[in-house]
Protein backbone atom coordinates (compact mmCIF):
# COMPACT_ATOMS: atom_id res chain seq x y z
CA UNK A 1 0.00 0.00 0.00
CA UNK A 2 2.84 2.42 0.79
CA UNK A 3 4.21 1.68 -2.63
CA UNK A 4 1.05 2.79 -4.38
CA UNK A 5 0.56 5.92 -2.27
CA UNK A 6 4.11 7.13 -2.77
CA UNK A 7 4.16 6.06 -6.42
CA UNK A 8 1.15 8.29 -7.04
CA UNK A 9 2.84 11.05 -5.03
CA UNK A 10 5.86 10.66 -7.29
CA UNK A 11 3.66 10.97 -10.39
CA UNK A 12 2.12 14.15 -8.97
CA UNK A 13 5.55 15.58 -8.11
CA UNK A 14 6.74 14.90 -11.67
CA UNK A 15 3.81 16.92 -13.03
CA UNK A 16 4.27 19.75 -10.52
CA UNK A 17 8.03 19.92 -11.03
CA UNK A 18 7.69 19.89 -14.79
CA UNK A 19 5.09 22.66 -14.64
CA UNK A 20 7.32 24.77 -12.40
CA UNK A 21 10.32 24.24 -14.61
CA UNK A 22 8.49 25.37 -17.73
CA UNK A 23 6.50 28.25 -16.26
CA UNK A 24 8.73 30.00 -13.74
CA UNK A 25 11.17 32.44 -15.24
CA UNK A 26 13.99 32.76 -12.71
CA UNK A 27 16.82 30.27 -13.25
CA UNK A 28 17.08 29.27 -9.58
CA UNK A 29 13.34 28.53 -9.45
CA UNK A 30 13.77 26.32 -12.48
CA UNK A 31 16.59 24.44 -10.76
CA UNK A 32 14.45 23.93 -7.63
CA UNK A 33 11.58 22.63 -9.76
CA UNK A 34 14.01 20.36 -11.62
CA UNK A 35 14.90 18.86 -8.24
CA UNK A 36 11.20 18.40 -7.48
CA UNK A 37 10.82 16.60 -10.81
CA UNK A 38 13.80 14.42 -9.92
CA UNK A 39 12.42 13.53 -6.51
CA UNK A 40 9.14 12.53 -8.14
CA UNK A 41 10.95 10.21 -10.55
CA UNK A 42 12.87 8.65 -7.67
CA UNK A 43 9.65 8.10 -5.73
CA UNK A 44 8.07 6.27 -8.67
CA UNK A 45 11.16 4.07 -8.82
CA UNK A 46 10.95 3.62 -5.05
CA UNK A 47 7.39 2.38 -5.40
CA UNK A 48 8.66 -0.21 -7.89
CA UNK A 49 11.37 -1.18 -5.39
CA UNK A 50 8.85 -1.53 -2.59
CA UNK A 51 6.65 -3.78 -4.68
CA UNK A 52 9.65 -5.95 -5.50
CA UNK A 53 9.98 -7.05 -1.89
CA UNK A 54 10.88 -10.66 -1.35
CA UNK A 55 13.53 -13.15 -0.22
CA UNK A 56 13.61 -11.60 3.23
CA UNK A 57 14.15 -8.02 2.06
CA UNK A 58 11.48 -5.43 2.67
CA UNK A 59 12.25 -3.76 -0.66
CA UNK A 60 14.16 -4.81 -3.77
CA UNK A 61 17.74 -3.64 -3.20
CA UNK A 62 18.71 -3.12 -6.85
CA UNK A 63 16.33 -0.16 -7.53
CA UNK A 64 17.34 1.28 -4.15
CA UNK A 65 20.99 1.32 -5.16
CA UNK A 66 20.08 2.88 -8.50
CA UNK A 67 18.01 5.58 -6.78
CA UNK A 68 20.98 6.32 -4.51
CA UNK A 69 23.22 6.74 -7.53
CA UNK A 70 20.57 8.93 -9.18
CA UNK A 71 20.31 11.18 -6.11
CA UNK A 72 24.04 11.86 -6.07
CA UNK A 73 24.22 12.43 -9.82
CA UNK A 74 21.21 14.75 -9.71
CA UNK A 75 22.93 16.72 -6.97
CA UNK A 76 26.08 16.99 -9.07
CA UNK A 77 23.97 18.21 -12.01
CA UNK A 78 22.29 20.77 -9.73
CA UNK A 79 25.64 22.14 -8.57
CA UNK A 80 26.81 22.48 -12.17
CA UNK A 81 23.55 24.22 -13.13
CA UNK A 82 23.84 26.62 -10.18
CA UNK A 83 27.46 27.43 -11.07
CA UNK A 84 26.38 28.15 -14.67
CA UNK A 85 23.57 30.44 -13.47
CA UNK A 86 25.96 32.35 -11.20
CA UNK A 87 28.56 32.72 -13.93
CA UNK A 88 25.97 33.96 -16.43
CA UNK A 89 24.73 36.49 -13.87
CA UNK A 90 28.31 37.66 -13.26
CA UNK A 91 28.92 38.14 -16.97
CA UNK A 92 25.69 40.07 -17.41
CA UNK A 93 26.72 42.22 -14.49
CA UNK A 94 30.12 43.08 -16.00
CA UNK A 95 28.97 43.80 -19.54
CA UNK A 96 25.63 45.59 -19.40
CA UNK A 97 23.93 45.61 -22.76
CA UNK B 1 5.79 -3.90 33.60
CA UNK B 2 5.64 -3.45 29.88
CA UNK B 3 2.12 -2.10 30.18
CA UNK B 4 3.46 0.52 32.58
CA UNK B 5 6.21 1.37 30.10
CA UNK B 6 3.68 1.64 27.27
CA UNK B 7 1.42 3.88 29.35
CA UNK B 8 4.40 6.12 30.19
CA UNK B 9 5.32 6.28 26.49
CA UNK B 10 1.76 7.21 25.55
CA UNK B 11 1.51 9.95 28.17
CA UNK B 12 4.93 11.45 27.43
CA UNK B 13 4.49 11.42 23.66
CA UNK B 14 1.04 12.96 23.91
CA UNK B 15 2.42 15.70 26.16
CA UNK B 16 5.23 16.25 23.66
CA UNK B 17 2.72 16.55 20.81
CA UNK B 18 0.80 19.07 22.92
CA UNK B 19 3.92 21.20 23.23
CA UNK B 20 4.60 20.90 19.49
CA UNK B 21 1.05 22.05 18.80
CA UNK B 22 1.59 25.00 21.14
CA UNK B 23 4.82 25.88 19.33
CA UNK B 24 3.09 25.71 15.96
CA UNK B 25 0.24 27.86 17.23
CA UNK B 26 2.81 30.38 18.40
CA UNK B 27 4.55 30.28 15.01
CA UNK B 28 1.29 31.03 13.24
CA UNK B 29 -0.21 33.57 15.62
CA UNK B 30 2.60 35.57 17.20
CA UNK B 31 3.02 39.04 15.74
CA UNK B 32 6.75 39.29 15.07
CA UNK B 33 9.84 37.20 14.41
CA UNK B 34 11.33 37.39 17.89
CA UNK B 35 8.29 35.98 19.66
CA UNK B 36 7.89 33.32 16.97
CA UNK B 37 11.50 32.30 17.58
CA UNK B 38 10.70 32.06 21.25
CA UNK B 39 7.73 29.79 20.59
CA UNK B 40 9.70 27.60 18.20
CA UNK B 41 12.81 27.09 20.24
CA UNK B 42 11.29 26.71 23.70
CA UNK B 43 8.10 24.81 22.98
CA UNK B 44 9.42 22.61 20.18
CA UNK B 45 12.55 21.58 22.05
CA UNK B 46 10.56 20.74 25.16
CA UNK B 47 8.10 18.81 23.00
CA UNK B 48 10.95 16.87 21.37
CA UNK B 49 12.44 16.18 24.81
CA UNK B 50 9.14 14.74 26.03
CA UNK B 51 8.78 12.61 22.90
CA UNK B 52 12.34 11.30 23.34
CA UNK B 53 11.65 10.64 27.02
CA UNK B 54 8.52 8.74 26.08
CA UNK B 55 10.40 6.64 23.51
CA UNK B 56 13.19 5.69 25.93
CA UNK B 57 11.31 2.72 27.44
CA UNK B 58 10.68 1.45 23.91
CA UNK B 59 14.32 1.57 22.87
CA UNK B 60 15.78 -1.90 22.62
CA UNK B 61 19.15 -1.31 24.20
CA UNK B 62 21.24 1.23 26.07
CA UNK B 63 22.92 2.20 22.80
CA UNK B 64 19.56 3.01 21.23
CA UNK B 65 18.51 5.09 24.26
CA UNK B 66 21.79 7.01 24.10
CA UNK B 67 21.20 7.61 20.40
CA UNK B 68 17.75 9.04 21.12
CA UNK B 69 19.22 11.36 23.75
CA UNK B 70 22.02 12.34 21.37
CA UNK B 71 19.41 13.28 18.75
CA UNK B 72 17.69 15.55 21.26
CA UNK B 73 21.01 17.10 22.26
CA UNK B 74 21.92 17.78 18.62
CA UNK B 75 18.56 19.43 17.94
CA UNK B 76 19.09 21.60 21.02
CA UNK B 77 22.53 22.61 19.71
CA UNK B 78 21.13 23.50 16.32
CA UNK B 79 18.35 25.55 17.88
CA UNK B 80 20.73 27.24 20.29
CA UNK B 81 22.85 28.38 17.35
CA UNK B 82 20.07 29.20 14.91
CA UNK B 83 17.88 31.12 17.36
CA UNK B 84 20.33 33.88 18.28
CA UNK B 85 21.47 34.17 14.67
CA UNK B 86 17.94 34.69 13.46
CA UNK B 87 17.27 37.12 16.30
CA UNK B 88 20.37 39.17 15.42
CA UNK B 89 19.33 39.19 11.77
CA UNK B 90 15.83 40.34 12.73
CA UNK B 91 17.16 43.11 14.93
CA UNK B 92 19.33 44.31 12.06
CA UNK B 93 16.74 44.20 9.30
CA UNK B 94 13.65 44.98 11.33
CA UNK B 95 10.80 42.64 12.23
CA UNK B 96 9.33 41.43 8.97
CA UNK B 97 6.87 38.74 8.23
CA UNK C 1 -7.61 2.47 7.10
CA UNK C 2 -4.73 1.46 9.33
CA UNK C 3 -2.50 3.89 11.17
CA UNK C 4 0.32 3.28 8.71
CA UNK C 5 -1.86 4.11 5.72
CA UNK C 6 -2.98 7.29 7.47
CA UNK C 7 0.67 8.19 8.08
CA UNK C 8 1.51 7.56 4.43
CA UNK C 9 -1.40 9.70 3.27
CA UNK C 10 -0.40 12.50 5.68
CA UNK C 11 3.19 12.45 4.42
CA UNK C 12 2.00 12.45 0.81
CA UNK C 13 -0.44 15.31 1.44
CA UNK C 14 2.22 17.38 3.20
CA UNK C 15 4.74 16.76 0.46
CA UNK C 16 2.20 17.67 -2.22
CA UNK C 17 1.23 20.87 -0.41
CA UNK C 18 4.87 21.86 -0.08
CA UNK C 19 5.50 21.13 -3.76
CA UNK C 20 2.59 23.37 -4.74
CA UNK C 21 4.00 26.01 -2.42
CA UNK C 22 7.38 25.78 -4.11
CA UNK C 23 5.95 26.25 -7.59
CA UNK C 24 3.67 29.10 -6.56
CA UNK C 25 6.13 30.89 -4.27
CA UNK C 26 6.62 34.50 -5.14
CA UNK C 27 10.12 34.81 -3.69
CA UNK C 28 12.96 32.40 -4.46
CA UNK C 29 13.88 32.22 -0.77
CA UNK C 30 10.41 30.94 0.14
CA UNK C 31 10.63 28.35 -2.61
CA UNK C 32 14.01 27.09 -1.37
CA UNK C 33 12.84 26.93 2.26
CA UNK C 34 9.74 24.96 1.26
CA UNK C 35 11.90 22.73 -0.93
CA UNK C 36 14.10 21.85 2.07
CA UNK C 37 11.01 21.03 4.14
CA UNK C 38 9.69 18.89 1.25
CA UNK C 39 13.02 17.05 1.21
CA UNK C 40 12.67 16.26 4.90
CA UNK C 41 9.16 14.89 4.42
CA UNK C 42 10.46 12.80 1.54
CA UNK C 43 13.10 11.38 3.90
CA UNK C 44 10.25 10.05 6.03
CA UNK C 45 8.51 8.77 2.90
CA UNK C 46 11.62 6.79 2.00
CA UNK C 47 11.67 5.25 5.46
CA UNK C 48 8.03 4.22 4.93
CA UNK C 49 9.08 2.65 1.61
CA UNK C 50 11.64 0.54 3.57
CA UNK C 51 14.55 2.19 1.73
CA UNK C 52 16.49 3.54 4.69
CA UNK C 53 19.75 3.98 2.76
CA UNK C 54 17.90 6.17 0.27
CA UNK C 55 16.28 8.05 3.16
CA UNK C 56 19.69 8.86 4.65
CA UNK C 57 20.96 10.05 1.29
CA UNK C 58 17.85 12.11 0.56
CA UNK C 59 18.11 13.79 3.95
CA UNK C 60 21.81 14.50 3.71
CA UNK C 61 22.21 15.34 0.02
CA UNK C 62 18.75 15.96 -1.37
CA UNK C 63 17.45 18.18 1.40
CA UNK C 64 20.59 19.28 3.25
CA UNK C 65 23.39 19.97 0.80
CA UNK C 66 21.03 20.99 -2.01
CA UNK C 67 19.39 23.46 0.35
CA UNK C 68 22.71 25.00 1.36
CA UNK C 69 23.77 25.21 -2.28
CA UNK C 70 20.55 26.90 -3.41
CA UNK C 71 20.44 29.33 -0.49
CA UNK C 72 24.02 30.41 -1.08
CA UNK C 73 23.31 30.83 -4.79
CA UNK C 74 20.22 32.88 -4.08
CA UNK C 75 22.22 35.10 -1.72
CA UNK C 76 24.84 35.66 -4.39
CA UNK C 77 22.30 36.32 -7.11
CA UNK C 78 20.54 38.83 -4.87
CA UNK C 79 23.83 40.67 -4.42
CA UNK C 80 25.01 40.51 -8.01
CA UNK C 81 21.66 41.03 -9.66
CA UNK C 82 19.90 38.24 -11.48
CA UNK C 83 20.72 39.61 -14.89
CA UNK C 84 18.50 38.94 -17.82
CA UNK C 85 15.61 36.70 -16.82
CA UNK C 86 13.43 35.03 -19.42
CA UNK C 87 9.86 36.22 -19.63
CA UNK C 88 7.19 34.18 -17.94
CA UNK C 89 4.83 32.62 -20.52
CA UNK C 90 1.45 34.21 -21.07
CA UNK C 91 -1.80 32.97 -19.60
CA UNK C 92 -2.86 30.74 -22.49
CA UNK C 93 0.55 29.08 -22.70
CA UNK C 94 0.58 28.54 -18.93
CA UNK C 95 -2.78 26.78 -19.07
CA UNK C 96 -1.58 24.64 -21.98
CA UNK C 97 1.57 23.69 -20.04
CA UNK C 98 -0.56 22.91 -17.01
CA UNK C 99 -2.76 20.59 -19.02
CA UNK C 100 0.30 18.91 -20.52
CA UNK C 101 1.82 18.34 -17.09
CA UNK C 102 -1.48 17.02 -15.77
CA UNK C 103 -1.47 14.56 -18.68
CA UNK C 104 2.07 13.47 -17.75
CA UNK C 105 0.98 12.97 -14.13
CA UNK C 106 -2.08 11.00 -15.21
CA UNK C 107 -0.02 8.77 -17.47
CA UNK C 108 2.56 8.13 -14.73
CA UNK C 109 -0.17 7.52 -12.18
CA UNK C 110 -1.83 5.03 -14.48
CA UNK C 111 1.54 3.33 -14.98
CA UNK C 112 2.04 3.11 -11.20
CA UNK C 113 -1.41 1.60 -10.73
CA UNK C 114 -0.96 -0.78 -13.67
CA UNK C 115 2.34 -2.23 -12.51
CA UNK C 116 2.42 -6.00 -13.13
CA UNK C 117 1.05 -7.96 -10.19
CA UNK C 118 3.54 -10.61 -9.38
CA UNK C 119 6.00 -7.74 -9.23
CA UNK C 120 9.29 -8.54 -10.96
CA UNK C 121 12.09 -8.41 -8.48
CA UNK C 122 15.80 -9.09 -8.27
CA UNK C 123 15.67 -9.58 -4.51
CA UNK C 124 15.97 -13.35 -4.78
CA UNK C 125 19.14 -13.16 -6.87
CA UNK C 126 20.64 -10.59 -4.51
CA UNK C 127 19.81 -12.74 -1.49
CA UNK C 128 21.35 -15.80 -3.13
CA UNK C 129 24.61 -14.04 -3.98
CA UNK C 130 24.93 -11.82 -0.91
CA UNK C 131 26.64 -14.44 1.24
CA UNK C 132 29.65 -14.47 -1.09
CA UNK C 133 30.21 -10.75 -0.50
CA UNK C 134 30.35 -11.12 3.31
CA UNK C 135 28.15 -8.01 3.53
CA UNK C 136 24.95 -7.84 5.48
CA UNK C 137 23.39 -4.82 3.81
CA UNK C 138 22.00 -5.81 0.40
CA UNK C 139 22.05 -2.23 -0.90
CA UNK C 140 25.77 -1.94 -0.13
CA UNK C 141 26.24 -5.29 -1.79
CA UNK C 142 24.48 -4.08 -4.92
CA UNK C 143 26.37 -0.78 -4.88
CA UNK C 144 29.84 -2.16 -4.34
CA UNK C 145 29.75 -5.64 -5.84
CA UNK C 146 26.85 -6.43 -8.14
CA UNK C 147 26.66 -2.99 -9.77
CA UNK C 148 30.07 -1.72 -8.79
CA UNK C 149 30.54 -0.24 -12.24
CA UNK C 150 27.62 2.14 -11.60
CA UNK C 151 29.22 3.30 -8.35
CA UNK C 152 32.56 3.79 -10.06
CA UNK C 153 30.93 5.90 -12.75
CA UNK C 154 29.02 7.83 -10.10
CA UNK C 155 32.25 8.68 -8.29
CA UNK C 156 33.75 9.68 -11.62
CA UNK C 157 30.71 11.91 -12.28
CA UNK C 158 31.43 13.72 -9.02
CA UNK C 159 35.02 14.35 -10.12
CA UNK C 160 33.82 15.57 -13.52
CA UNK C 161 31.32 17.86 -11.81
CA UNK C 162 34.11 19.38 -9.69
CA UNK C 163 36.16 19.96 -12.84
CA UNK C 164 33.13 21.46 -14.56
CA UNK C 165 32.32 23.77 -11.67
CA UNK C 166 35.93 24.93 -11.35
CA UNK C 167 36.23 25.58 -15.07
CA UNK C 168 33.40 28.11 -14.71
CA UNK C 169 35.68 30.41 -12.75
CA UNK C 170 36.64 33.62 -14.55
CA UNK C 171 40.23 33.58 -15.77
CA UNK C 172 41.55 36.04 -13.19
CA UNK C 173 40.15 33.91 -10.34
CA UNK C 174 41.62 30.66 -11.61
CA UNK C 175 43.67 28.75 -9.01
CA UNK C 176 42.15 30.81 -6.18
CA UNK C 177 40.24 29.46 -3.22
CA UNK C 178 36.78 28.12 -4.09
CA UNK C 179 33.72 29.84 -2.74
CA UNK C 180 32.46 33.37 -2.82
CA UNK C 181 33.58 35.69 0.00
CA UNK C 182 31.42 35.46 3.06
CA UNK C 183 31.14 37.98 5.90
CA UNK C 184 32.27 36.11 8.98
CA UNK C 185 31.13 36.85 12.52
CA UNK C 186 33.84 35.79 14.93
CA UNK C 187 32.74 34.11 18.16
CA UNK C 188 29.07 34.19 17.26
CA UNK C 189 26.61 31.31 17.78
CA UNK C 190 27.65 29.89 14.41
CA UNK C 191 31.28 29.73 15.51
CA UNK C 192 30.18 27.93 18.68
CA UNK C 193 28.22 25.40 16.64
CA UNK C 194 31.16 25.01 14.26
CA UNK C 195 33.43 24.22 17.19
CA UNK C 196 31.05 21.77 18.89
CA UNK C 197 29.48 19.94 15.98
CA UNK C 198 32.31 18.75 13.69
CA UNK C 199 33.79 16.26 16.19
CA UNK C 200 30.33 14.76 16.70
CA UNK C 201 29.73 14.85 12.96
CA UNK C 202 32.98 13.07 12.20
CA UNK C 203 32.17 10.29 14.69
CA UNK C 204 28.66 9.92 13.24
CA UNK C 205 30.05 9.85 9.69
CA UNK C 206 32.63 7.18 10.47
CA UNK C 207 29.94 5.17 12.25
CA UNK C 208 27.58 5.40 9.28
CA UNK C 209 30.40 4.38 6.93
CA UNK C 210 31.40 1.40 9.09
CA UNK C 211 27.89 0.24 9.82
CA UNK C 212 26.96 0.51 6.14
CA UNK C 213 28.41 -2.94 5.53
CA UNK C 214 25.67 -4.62 7.55
CA UNK C 215 22.96 -2.03 8.18
CA UNK C 216 21.66 1.03 6.30
CA UNK C 217 24.46 3.48 5.76
CA UNK C 218 27.44 3.73 3.50
CA UNK C 219 29.98 6.03 1.97
CA UNK C 220 27.74 8.57 0.25
CA UNK C 221 25.84 9.36 3.41
CA UNK C 222 29.06 9.50 5.43
CA UNK C 223 30.73 11.66 2.78
CA UNK C 224 27.78 14.07 2.82
CA UNK C 225 28.00 14.44 6.61
CA UNK C 226 31.74 15.07 6.43
CA UNK C 227 31.20 17.62 3.68
CA UNK C 228 28.56 19.34 5.80
CA UNK C 229 30.93 19.55 8.77
CA UNK C 230 33.62 21.03 6.56
CA UNK C 231 31.17 23.55 5.13
CA UNK C 232 30.02 24.47 8.65
CA UNK C 233 33.60 25.18 9.69
CA UNK C 234 34.11 27.25 6.53
CA UNK C 235 30.88 29.21 7.05
CA UNK C 236 31.96 30.10 10.57
CA UNK C 237 35.34 31.28 9.35
CA UNK C 238 37.12 28.62 11.38
CA UNK C 239 38.61 26.84 8.39
CA UNK C 240 40.01 28.04 5.10
CA UNK C 241 39.55 25.98 1.99
CA UNK C 242 42.79 25.22 0.15
CA UNK C 243 42.99 26.95 -3.24
CA UNK C 244 41.99 24.99 -6.32
CA UNK C 245 45.66 24.83 -7.30
CA UNK C 246 46.45 22.78 -4.19
CA UNK C 247 47.71 19.35 -5.22
CA UNK C 248 46.77 17.51 -2.01
CA UNK C 249 43.17 18.63 -2.37
CA UNK C 250 43.04 17.60 -6.02
CA UNK C 251 44.61 14.27 -5.03
CA UNK C 252 41.95 13.72 -2.35
CA UNK C 253 39.16 14.29 -4.84
CA UNK C 254 40.72 11.99 -7.43
CA UNK C 255 41.99 9.28 -5.07
CA UNK C 256 38.69 7.47 -4.58
CA UNK C 257 37.74 6.90 -8.21
CA UNK C 258 41.40 6.24 -9.09
CA UNK C 259 41.62 3.49 -6.47
CA UNK C 260 38.32 2.03 -7.59
CA UNK C 261 39.50 1.94 -11.21
CA UNK C 262 42.81 0.38 -10.10
CA UNK C 263 40.93 -2.34 -8.19
CA UNK C 264 38.81 -2.90 -11.28
CA UNK C 265 41.83 -3.22 -13.54
CA UNK C 266 43.48 -5.58 -11.04
CA UNK C 267 40.33 -7.67 -11.18
CA UNK C 268 40.56 -7.64 -14.98
CA UNK C 269 44.17 -8.79 -14.87
CA UNK C 270 43.92 -11.45 -12.16
CA UNK C 271 40.30 -12.62 -12.22
CA UNK C 272 39.43 -12.03 -15.83
CA UNK C 273 36.58 -9.55 -15.27
CA UNK C 274 36.61 -5.82 -14.57
CA UNK C 275 35.89 -5.11 -10.88
CA UNK C 276 36.06 -8.78 -9.92
CA UNK C 277 37.22 -8.84 -6.32
CA UNK C 278 39.86 -11.39 -5.30
CA UNK C 279 38.49 -14.52 -3.62
CA UNK C 280 38.60 -14.42 0.17
CA UNK C 281 39.61 -10.75 0.20
CA UNK C 282 36.25 -9.37 -0.88
CA UNK C 283 35.32 -7.54 2.31
CA UNK C 284 38.76 -5.99 3.04
CA UNK C 285 39.03 -4.70 -0.52
CA UNK C 286 35.49 -3.29 -0.39
CA UNK C 287 36.20 -1.59 2.94
CA UNK C 288 39.43 -0.08 1.65
CA UNK C 289 37.74 1.27 -1.46
CA UNK C 290 34.87 2.60 0.65
CA UNK C 291 37.18 4.44 3.07
CA UNK C 292 39.11 6.18 0.33
CA UNK C 293 35.92 6.88 -1.61
CA UNK C 294 34.35 8.49 1.47
CA UNK C 295 37.18 11.00 1.66
CA UNK C 296 36.91 11.70 -2.05
CA UNK C 297 33.12 12.01 -1.98
CA UNK C 298 33.26 14.32 1.04
CA UNK C 299 35.85 16.55 -0.63
CA UNK C 300 33.97 16.56 -3.93
CA UNK C 301 30.60 17.34 -2.33
CA UNK C 302 32.06 20.18 -0.26
CA UNK C 303 33.83 21.64 -3.29
CA UNK C 304 30.66 21.35 -5.37
CA UNK C 305 28.66 23.28 -2.79
CA UNK C 306 31.39 25.91 -2.43
CA UNK C 307 31.43 26.56 -6.14
CA UNK C 308 34.04 27.99 -8.46
CA UNK C 309 36.75 30.37 -7.24
CA UNK C 310 35.29 33.83 -7.13
CA UNK C 311 36.63 36.92 -8.85
CA UNK C 312 35.98 39.16 -5.85
CA UNK C 313 37.60 36.90 -3.29
CA UNK C 314 40.20 38.41 -1.03
CA UNK C 315 43.70 37.41 -2.22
Amino acid sequence: MSGTVFGLLGAALVGIGLFGMLVRAQPLMRIVCFNLLGSGVFLVFGAVARRGAGAGFAADPVPQAIILTGLVVAFAATTLAVALVLRLADDEDEAPR
Amino acid sequence: MSMLADAFTLVAVLAGIGFFAAGTAGLLRFPDTASRLHALTKADHLGLGLVVLGLLPQAGSLADSLRLLAIWALVLFAGAAAGPMLATLTRRTGPEA
Amino acid sequence: MTVWLALDLLLAAGSLALAFGVVRARRVFTAIALFIAHGLLLTLAWVRLDAVDVALTEGAIGAGLSGVLLLAARHRLARVGAGRVAEAPGRAVTIAIGLGCAAVTAALGYAVLALPDPAPSLAAEVAASLAATELGNPVTGVLMVFRGLDTLLEAAVLVLAVIGVWSLAPDRAWRGAPGAPWTVVEDGPLALLARLLPPVGIVVAVHILWVGADAPGGKFQAGAILAAMGLLAWLAGLARVPPTASRPMRATVAAGPALFIAVGLAGLMFQGAFLAYPEGLVKPVILLVEFVLTASVAAALALLVLGPPSADARP
